[in-house]
Protein backbone atom coordinates (compact mmCIF):
# COMPACT_ATOMS: atom_id res chain seq x y z
CA UNK A 1 0.00 0.00 0.00
CA UNK A 2 1.35 3.40 -0.96
CA UNK A 3 0.96 6.61 0.97
CA UNK A 4 0.39 9.28 -1.65
CA UNK A 5 0.62 12.92 -0.58
CA UNK A 6 -0.50 14.57 -3.83
CA UNK A 7 -4.14 13.72 -4.42
CA UNK A 8 -6.80 13.94 -7.07
CA UNK A 9 -8.93 17.12 -6.99
CA UNK A 10 -12.21 16.56 -5.16
CA UNK A 11 -14.50 17.49 -8.12
CA UNK A 12 -12.86 14.74 -10.18
CA UNK A 13 -13.74 12.15 -7.53
CA UNK A 14 -17.35 13.37 -7.57
CA UNK A 15 -17.39 13.28 -11.39
CA UNK A 16 -15.98 9.72 -11.39
CA UNK A 17 -18.79 8.70 -9.03
CA UNK A 18 -21.36 10.42 -11.26
CA UNK A 19 -19.89 8.81 -14.37
CA UNK A 20 -19.11 12.11 -16.11
CA UNK A 21 -15.30 12.12 -16.03
CA UNK A 22 -13.77 11.73 -19.53
CA UNK A 23 -12.36 8.23 -20.00
CA UNK A 24 -8.59 8.91 -19.79
CA UNK A 25 -9.02 10.96 -16.59
CA UNK A 26 -11.41 8.39 -15.12
CA UNK A 27 -8.73 5.72 -15.63
CA UNK A 28 -6.06 7.78 -13.84
CA UNK A 29 -8.38 8.79 -10.99
CA UNK A 30 -9.61 5.20 -10.47
CA UNK A 31 -6.00 3.95 -10.48
CA UNK A 32 -5.02 6.57 -7.89
CA UNK A 33 -7.98 5.46 -5.74
CA UNK A 34 -6.68 1.88 -5.97
CA UNK A 35 -3.45 3.14 -4.36
CA UNK A 36 -4.84 5.77 -1.97
CA UNK A 37 -7.19 4.95 0.93
CA UNK A 38 -7.79 8.64 1.60
CA UNK A 39 -9.26 9.24 -1.86
CA UNK A 40 -11.08 5.90 -1.75
CA UNK A 41 -12.89 7.06 1.40
CA UNK A 42 -13.74 10.30 -0.37
CA UNK A 43 -15.01 8.48 -3.44
CA UNK A 44 -17.20 6.17 -1.36
CA UNK A 45 -18.56 9.17 0.57
CA UNK A 46 -19.66 10.69 -2.74
CA UNK A 47 -21.28 7.38 -3.58
CA UNK A 48 -23.30 7.67 -0.35
CA UNK A 49 -24.60 11.05 -1.54
CA UNK A 50 -25.44 9.43 -4.89
CA UNK A 51 -27.45 6.85 -2.96
CA UNK A 52 -29.34 9.59 -1.11
CA UNK A 53 -30.20 11.26 -4.42
CA UNK A 54 -31.41 7.89 -5.76
CA UNK A 55 -33.60 7.39 -2.65
CA UNK A 56 -35.36 10.72 -3.22
CA UNK A 57 -36.15 10.23 -6.91
CA UNK A 58 -39.82 9.94 -7.81
CA UNK A 59 -40.16 6.18 -8.62
CA UNK A 60 -41.39 5.19 -12.10
CA UNK A 61 -43.18 1.84 -12.08
CA UNK A 62 -41.93 -1.03 -14.18
CA UNK A 63 -44.24 -3.15 -16.33
CA UNK A 64 -46.40 -5.62 -14.35
CA UNK A 65 -44.55 -8.89 -13.83
CA UNK A 66 -41.05 -7.36 -14.03
CA UNK A 67 -40.31 -8.25 -10.44
CA UNK A 68 -41.53 -11.85 -10.75
CA UNK A 69 -39.55 -12.36 -13.97
CA UNK A 70 -36.39 -10.95 -12.40
CA UNK A 71 -36.67 -13.10 -9.26
CA UNK A 72 -37.24 -16.15 -11.50
CA UNK A 73 -34.06 -15.32 -13.43
CA UNK A 74 -31.86 -15.44 -10.30
CA UNK A 75 -31.28 -19.20 -10.58
CA UNK A 76 -29.59 -18.95 -13.95
CA UNK A 77 -27.00 -16.40 -12.75
CA UNK A 78 -23.46 -17.46 -11.96
CA UNK A 79 -22.00 -15.47 -9.03
CA UNK A 80 -19.30 -12.99 -10.01
CA UNK A 81 -16.03 -12.39 -8.29
CA UNK A 82 -13.89 -9.27 -8.63
CA UNK A 83 -11.41 -11.18 -10.74
CA UNK A 84 -8.47 -9.58 -12.48
CA UNK A 85 -7.59 -10.32 -16.07
CA UNK A 86 -4.94 -7.76 -16.98
CA UNK A 87 -1.22 -7.41 -16.31
CA UNK A 88 -0.70 -7.90 -12.55
CA UNK A 89 2.41 -5.69 -12.68
CA UNK A 90 0.07 -2.69 -12.98
CA UNK A 91 -2.61 -1.58 -10.52
CA UNK A 92 -6.29 -1.87 -11.46
CA UNK A 93 -7.93 -0.63 -13.56
CA UNK A 94 -4.91 0.29 -15.77
CA UNK A 95 -3.92 -3.40 -15.70
CA UNK A 96 -6.94 -4.21 -17.87
CA UNK A 97 -5.91 -1.68 -20.50
CA UNK A 98 -2.31 -2.92 -20.49
CA UNK A 99 -3.62 -6.45 -21.05
CA UNK A 100 -1.86 -9.73 -20.39
CA UNK A 101 0.77 -9.18 -23.10
CA UNK A 102 2.27 -6.11 -21.37
CA UNK A 103 2.55 -2.58 -22.78
CA UNK A 104 3.70 -1.94 -26.37
CA UNK A 105 6.60 0.42 -25.76
CA UNK A 106 7.95 2.83 -28.36
CA UNK A 107 11.11 4.86 -27.98
CA UNK A 108 10.92 8.62 -27.53
CA UNK A 109 14.72 8.95 -27.72
CA UNK A 110 17.37 9.34 -24.97
CA UNK A 111 16.07 6.20 -23.29
CA UNK A 112 12.55 7.56 -22.70
CA UNK A 113 9.68 5.34 -23.81
CA UNK A 114 5.94 5.55 -24.06
CA UNK A 115 3.11 3.10 -24.64
CA UNK A 116 -0.24 4.47 -25.78
CA UNK A 117 -3.03 2.70 -23.90
CA UNK A 118 -6.00 4.56 -25.34
CA UNK A 119 -6.47 7.41 -27.77
CA UNK A 120 -9.47 9.18 -29.28
CA UNK A 121 -10.58 12.67 -30.20
CA UNK A 122 -11.50 13.22 -26.55
CA UNK A 123 -7.91 12.70 -25.36
CA UNK A 124 -5.34 10.03 -24.70
CA UNK A 125 -3.89 7.81 -22.03
CA UNK A 126 -0.30 6.64 -22.13
CA UNK A 127 2.42 5.07 -20.04
CA UNK A 128 5.68 6.99 -19.85
CA UNK A 129 9.01 5.60 -18.75
CA UNK A 130 11.78 8.15 -18.13
CA UNK A 131 15.35 7.08 -17.28
CA UNK A 132 16.84 8.23 -13.96
CA UNK A 133 17.81 11.90 -14.02
CA UNK A 134 16.33 12.55 -17.48
CA UNK A 135 13.62 15.11 -18.31
CA UNK A 136 10.35 14.40 -20.04
CA UNK A 137 10.62 16.17 -23.43
CA UNK A 138 9.64 19.80 -22.78
CA UNK A 139 6.01 20.50 -23.53
CA UNK A 140 3.07 22.76 -22.75
CA UNK A 141 -0.58 21.77 -22.65
CA UNK A 142 -3.49 22.50 -24.91
CA UNK A 143 -5.76 21.23 -22.18
CA UNK A 144 -5.68 19.37 -18.89
CA UNK A 145 -3.07 16.72 -18.09
CA UNK A 146 -3.23 14.29 -15.17
CA UNK A 147 -0.04 12.35 -14.39
CA UNK A 148 0.07 9.50 -11.86
CA UNK A 149 3.42 8.09 -10.74
CA UNK A 150 3.41 4.28 -10.68
CA UNK A 151 7.08 3.76 -9.76
CA UNK A 152 10.08 5.96 -9.09
CA UNK A 153 9.59 9.72 -8.76
CA UNK A 154 9.80 12.96 -10.71
CA UNK A 155 10.22 16.60 -9.80
CA UNK A 156 9.30 19.79 -11.64
CA UNK A 157 8.81 23.49 -10.93
CA UNK A 158 5.78 22.70 -8.73
CA UNK A 159 7.24 20.01 -6.47
CA UNK A 160 8.13 16.33 -6.07
CA UNK A 161 5.88 13.42 -7.05
CA UNK A 162 6.37 9.90 -5.73
CA UNK A 163 4.63 6.58 -6.37
CA UNK A 164 0.86 7.06 -6.05
CA UNK A 165 1.03 10.87 -6.39
CA UNK A 166 -0.95 12.76 -9.03
CA UNK A 167 0.06 15.99 -10.76
CA UNK A 168 -2.66 18.14 -12.33
CA UNK A 169 -1.36 20.46 -15.06
CA UNK A 170 -3.32 22.80 -17.30
CA UNK A 171 -2.42 25.12 -20.16
CA UNK A 172 -1.02 27.71 -17.77
CA UNK A 173 1.72 25.34 -16.53
CA UNK A 174 4.88 25.25 -18.63
CA UNK A 175 6.95 22.68 -16.78
CA UNK A 176 9.85 20.29 -17.20
CA UNK A 177 9.27 17.13 -15.20
CA UNK A 178 12.50 15.23 -14.58
CA UNK A 179 12.92 11.71 -13.20
CA UNK A 180 14.90 11.71 -9.95
CA UNK A 181 18.39 10.20 -9.88
CA UNK A 182 17.22 7.23 -7.77
CA UNK A 183 15.89 5.25 -10.73
CA UNK A 184 13.59 5.30 -13.75
CA UNK A 185 10.17 6.89 -13.34
CA UNK A 186 7.07 5.09 -14.63
CA UNK A 187 3.94 7.22 -15.01
CA UNK A 188 0.53 7.02 -16.56
CA UNK A 189 -0.62 10.30 -18.10
CA UNK A 190 -4.06 11.37 -19.32
CA UNK A 191 -4.79 14.40 -21.49
CA UNK A 192 -7.93 15.81 -23.05
CA UNK A 193 -5.94 17.47 -25.86
CA UNK A 194 -2.80 16.64 -27.86
CA UNK A 195 0.49 17.70 -26.23
CA UNK A 196 2.53 20.49 -27.82
CA UNK A 197 6.28 20.24 -27.73
CA UNK A 198 8.25 23.45 -27.84
CA UNK A 199 11.46 22.20 -29.36
CA UNK A 200 11.30 21.98 -33.15
CA UNK A 201 12.32 18.36 -33.58
CA UNK A 202 9.86 16.85 -31.10
CA UNK A 203 7.11 18.96 -32.68
CA UNK A 204 7.86 17.38 -36.06
CA UNK A 205 7.83 13.96 -34.45
CA UNK A 206 4.47 14.46 -32.76
CA UNK A 207 2.32 12.87 -35.48
CA UNK A 208 4.75 9.96 -35.61
CA UNK A 209 4.60 9.29 -31.87
CA UNK A 210 0.96 10.24 -31.54
CA UNK A 211 1.57 12.56 -28.61
CA UNK B 1 -22.68 -6.83 18.12
CA UNK B 2 -25.09 -8.76 15.91
CA UNK B 3 -27.47 -7.47 13.26
CA UNK B 4 -30.55 -7.71 15.49
CA UNK B 5 -29.16 -5.17 17.95
CA UNK B 6 -28.08 -3.05 15.04
CA UNK B 7 -31.64 -2.84 13.79
CA UNK B 8 -33.01 -2.05 17.24
CA UNK B 9 -30.52 0.81 17.49
CA UNK B 10 -31.93 2.19 14.28
CA UNK B 11 -28.55 2.71 12.65
CA UNK B 12 -29.28 0.43 9.71
CA UNK B 13 -31.88 1.22 7.05
CA UNK B 14 -34.46 -1.38 5.97
CA UNK B 15 -32.85 -1.53 2.53
CA UNK B 16 -29.41 -2.24 3.96
CA UNK B 17 -30.90 -4.97 6.16
CA UNK B 18 -32.56 -6.55 3.10
CA UNK B 19 -29.28 -6.37 1.22
CA UNK B 20 -27.52 -8.13 4.10
CA UNK B 21 -30.16 -10.87 4.07
CA UNK B 22 -29.47 -11.29 0.36
CA UNK B 23 -25.72 -11.35 0.90
CA UNK B 24 -25.62 -13.65 3.92
CA UNK B 25 -28.57 -15.99 3.25
CA UNK B 26 -29.46 -15.59 -0.43
CA UNK B 27 -32.87 -14.42 0.77
CA UNK B 28 -35.23 -14.10 -2.24
CA UNK B 29 -37.97 -12.35 -0.31
CA UNK B 30 -35.49 -9.70 0.75
CA UNK B 31 -34.39 -9.43 -2.89
CA UNK B 32 -38.02 -8.91 -3.97
CA UNK B 33 -38.32 -6.10 -1.40
CA UNK B 34 -35.12 -4.51 -2.72
CA UNK B 35 -36.47 -4.80 -6.26
CA UNK B 36 -39.72 -3.11 -5.23
CA UNK B 37 -37.83 -0.18 -3.76
CA UNK B 38 -34.90 0.28 -6.13
CA UNK B 39 -35.97 -0.88 -9.61
CA UNK B 40 -38.49 2.00 -10.07
CA UNK B 41 -35.88 4.47 -8.78
CA UNK B 42 -33.13 3.15 -11.05
CA UNK B 43 -35.60 3.38 -13.93
CA UNK B 44 -36.30 7.00 -12.97
CA UNK B 45 -32.55 7.68 -12.73
CA UNK B 46 -31.92 6.24 -16.21
CA UNK B 47 -34.78 8.26 -17.69
CA UNK B 48 -33.49 11.44 -16.04
CA UNK B 49 -30.18 10.69 -17.78
CA UNK B 50 -31.96 10.53 -21.13
CA UNK B 51 -32.73 6.83 -21.62
CA UNK B 52 -36.07 5.94 -23.29
CA UNK B 53 -38.56 4.19 -20.99
CA UNK B 54 -37.99 0.69 -22.43
CA UNK B 55 -34.19 0.94 -22.14
CA UNK B 56 -34.48 2.38 -18.63
CA UNK B 57 -36.68 -0.54 -17.62
CA UNK B 58 -34.17 -3.07 -19.01
CA UNK B 59 -31.35 -1.29 -17.22
CA UNK B 60 -33.25 -1.32 -13.91
CA UNK B 61 -33.77 -5.09 -14.12
CA UNK B 62 -30.18 -5.66 -15.17
CA UNK B 63 -28.92 -3.57 -12.23
CA UNK B 64 -30.98 -5.65 -9.79
CA UNK B 65 -29.66 -8.91 -11.27
CA UNK B 66 -26.11 -7.60 -10.88
CA UNK B 67 -26.82 -6.63 -7.28
CA UNK B 68 -27.76 -10.27 -6.65
CA UNK B 69 -24.77 -11.63 -8.57
CA UNK B 70 -22.20 -9.55 -6.76
CA UNK B 71 -23.94 -9.66 -3.37
CA UNK B 72 -20.84 -11.11 -1.63
CA UNK B 73 -19.04 -7.81 -2.29
CA UNK B 74 -21.60 -5.65 -0.46
CA UNK B 75 -19.91 -3.99 2.54
CA UNK B 76 -22.32 -2.19 4.94
CA UNK B 77 -19.41 -0.62 6.80
CA UNK B 78 -18.57 1.43 3.69
CA UNK B 79 -21.81 1.72 1.71
CA UNK B 80 -25.54 1.95 2.33
CA UNK B 81 -27.62 -0.31 0.08
CA UNK B 82 -28.62 2.84 -1.83
CA UNK B 83 -25.00 3.88 -2.41
CA UNK B 84 -24.20 0.38 -3.61
CA UNK B 85 -27.14 0.18 -6.02
CA UNK B 86 -26.35 3.71 -7.24
CA UNK B 87 -22.79 2.55 -8.02
CA UNK B 88 -23.98 -0.52 -9.94
CA UNK B 89 -26.46 1.61 -11.93
CA UNK B 90 -23.72 4.10 -12.82
CA UNK B 91 -21.39 1.29 -13.93
CA UNK B 92 -24.05 -0.39 -16.06
CA UNK B 93 -24.96 2.84 -17.78
CA UNK B 94 -21.30 3.43 -18.67
CA UNK B 95 -20.65 -0.19 -19.72
CA UNK B 96 -23.57 -0.05 -22.12
CA UNK B 97 -22.31 3.23 -23.61
CA UNK B 98 -18.67 2.35 -24.20
CA UNK B 99 -16.62 -0.70 -25.05
CA UNK B 100 -13.40 -0.16 -23.14
CA UNK B 101 -12.17 -1.63 -19.85
CA UNK B 102 -14.17 -0.26 -16.90
CA UNK B 103 -12.79 2.58 -14.79
CA UNK B 104 -13.28 0.79 -11.47
CA UNK B 105 -10.75 0.95 -8.64
CA UNK B 106 -9.41 -2.31 -7.29
CA UNK B 107 -11.86 -3.71 -4.74
CA UNK B 108 -11.22 -4.18 -1.05
CA UNK B 109 -13.15 -7.26 0.03
CA UNK B 110 -15.90 -6.99 2.64
CA UNK B 111 -15.13 -8.78 5.94
CA UNK B 112 -18.34 -9.97 7.61
CA UNK B 113 -17.91 -10.08 11.38
CA UNK B 114 -18.31 -8.11 14.60
CA UNK B 115 -16.12 -5.23 13.38
CA UNK B 116 -18.28 -4.89 10.29
CA UNK B 117 -21.54 -4.64 12.28
CA UNK B 118 -20.21 -1.90 14.57
CA UNK B 119 -18.82 0.07 11.61
CA UNK B 120 -22.09 -0.37 9.70
CA UNK B 121 -24.14 1.10 12.56
CA UNK B 122 -21.81 4.07 12.83
CA UNK B 123 -22.00 4.62 9.07
CA UNK B 124 -25.79 4.30 9.12
CA UNK B 125 -26.02 7.10 11.68
CA UNK B 126 -23.79 9.34 9.58
CA UNK B 127 -25.94 8.64 6.52
CA UNK B 128 -29.05 9.73 8.42
CA UNK B 129 -27.31 13.00 9.33
CA UNK B 130 -26.17 13.54 5.77
CA UNK B 131 -29.70 12.97 4.50
CA UNK B 132 -30.98 15.64 6.89
CA UNK B 133 -28.26 18.06 5.77
CA UNK B 134 -29.14 17.41 2.13
CA UNK B 135 -32.84 18.00 2.71
CA UNK B 136 -32.13 21.28 4.48
CA UNK B 137 -30.21 22.74 1.55
CA UNK B 138 -31.86 25.67 -0.29
CA UNK B 139 -33.87 24.38 -3.26
CA UNK B 140 -31.48 25.71 -5.93
CA UNK B 141 -28.44 24.17 -4.27
CA UNK B 142 -30.21 20.89 -3.74
CA UNK B 143 -31.10 20.79 -7.41
CA UNK B 144 -27.43 21.24 -8.31
CA UNK B 145 -26.52 18.31 -6.07
CA UNK B 146 -29.13 16.19 -7.82
CA UNK B 147 -27.89 17.23 -11.25
CA UNK B 148 -24.28 16.50 -10.29
CA UNK B 149 -24.99 12.94 -9.09
CA UNK B 150 -27.35 12.18 -11.95
CA UNK B 151 -24.61 12.86 -14.46
CA UNK B 152 -25.76 16.35 -15.46
CA UNK B 153 -22.57 18.26 -14.60
CA UNK B 154 -18.99 18.02 -15.89
CA UNK B 155 -16.12 17.96 -13.39
CA UNK B 156 -15.41 21.63 -14.24
CA UNK B 157 -19.02 22.49 -13.43
CA UNK B 158 -18.88 20.46 -10.21
CA UNK B 159 -15.74 22.35 -9.17
CA UNK B 160 -17.68 25.62 -9.39
CA UNK B 161 -20.24 24.35 -6.86
CA UNK B 162 -19.71 24.64 -3.14
CA UNK B 163 -18.48 21.35 -1.81
CA UNK B 164 -20.84 18.88 -0.24
CA UNK B 165 -20.99 18.00 3.45
CA UNK B 166 -19.37 14.59 2.99
CA UNK B 167 -16.82 15.18 5.79
CA UNK B 168 -18.09 13.00 8.63
CA UNK B 169 -19.30 10.21 6.35
CA UNK B 170 -15.87 10.21 4.77
CA UNK B 171 -14.13 9.81 8.15
CA UNK B 172 -16.37 6.84 8.98
CA UNK B 173 -15.60 5.12 5.69
CA UNK B 174 -11.90 5.81 6.19
CA UNK B 175 -12.02 4.01 9.55
CA UNK B 176 -13.76 1.00 7.96
CA UNK B 177 -11.11 0.84 5.22
CA UNK B 178 -8.37 1.00 7.86
CA UNK B 179 -9.99 -1.92 9.68
CA UNK B 180 -10.09 -4.00 6.49
CA UNK B 181 -6.45 -3.18 5.71
CA UNK B 182 -5.50 -4.17 9.26
CA UNK B 183 -7.35 -7.49 9.04
CA UNK B 184 -5.75 -8.17 5.67
CA UNK B 185 -2.28 -7.69 7.20
CA UNK B 186 -3.19 -9.96 10.13
CA UNK B 187 -4.20 -12.69 7.67
CA UNK B 188 -0.88 -12.47 5.87
CA UNK B 189 1.34 -12.62 8.96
Amino acid sequence: MMNPTQHVPEPMLAALVAGTLPYPFAMVVATHVSLCDECRAHLEAHQIVGGLVLDDLEPIDLAPGARVRTVAALDSLPPTSPGRSGDADYPAPISNLVGSGGPRWRSLGFGARQAILWTAAAGSLRLLSIPAGRPVPEHSHGGLELTLVLAGAFTDETGAFHAGDVEVADETLDHTPRATDDGPCLCVAATDAPLHFRAMLPRLLQPLFRI
Amino acid sequence: MGWMEATVQGGISDQTRWMLAVRDAGDRNAFALLFGFYAPRVKAMAMRMGAPAAAAEDLAQDVMLRAWQSRAQFDPSRASASAWIYGIARNRRIDVARRAPATLPEQIAAEPGPGEAADAIALGQEVVRLRQALRMLPAAQREMVERAYLGGLTHQEISRQTSLPVGTVKSRIRLAIDRLRYELRELRT
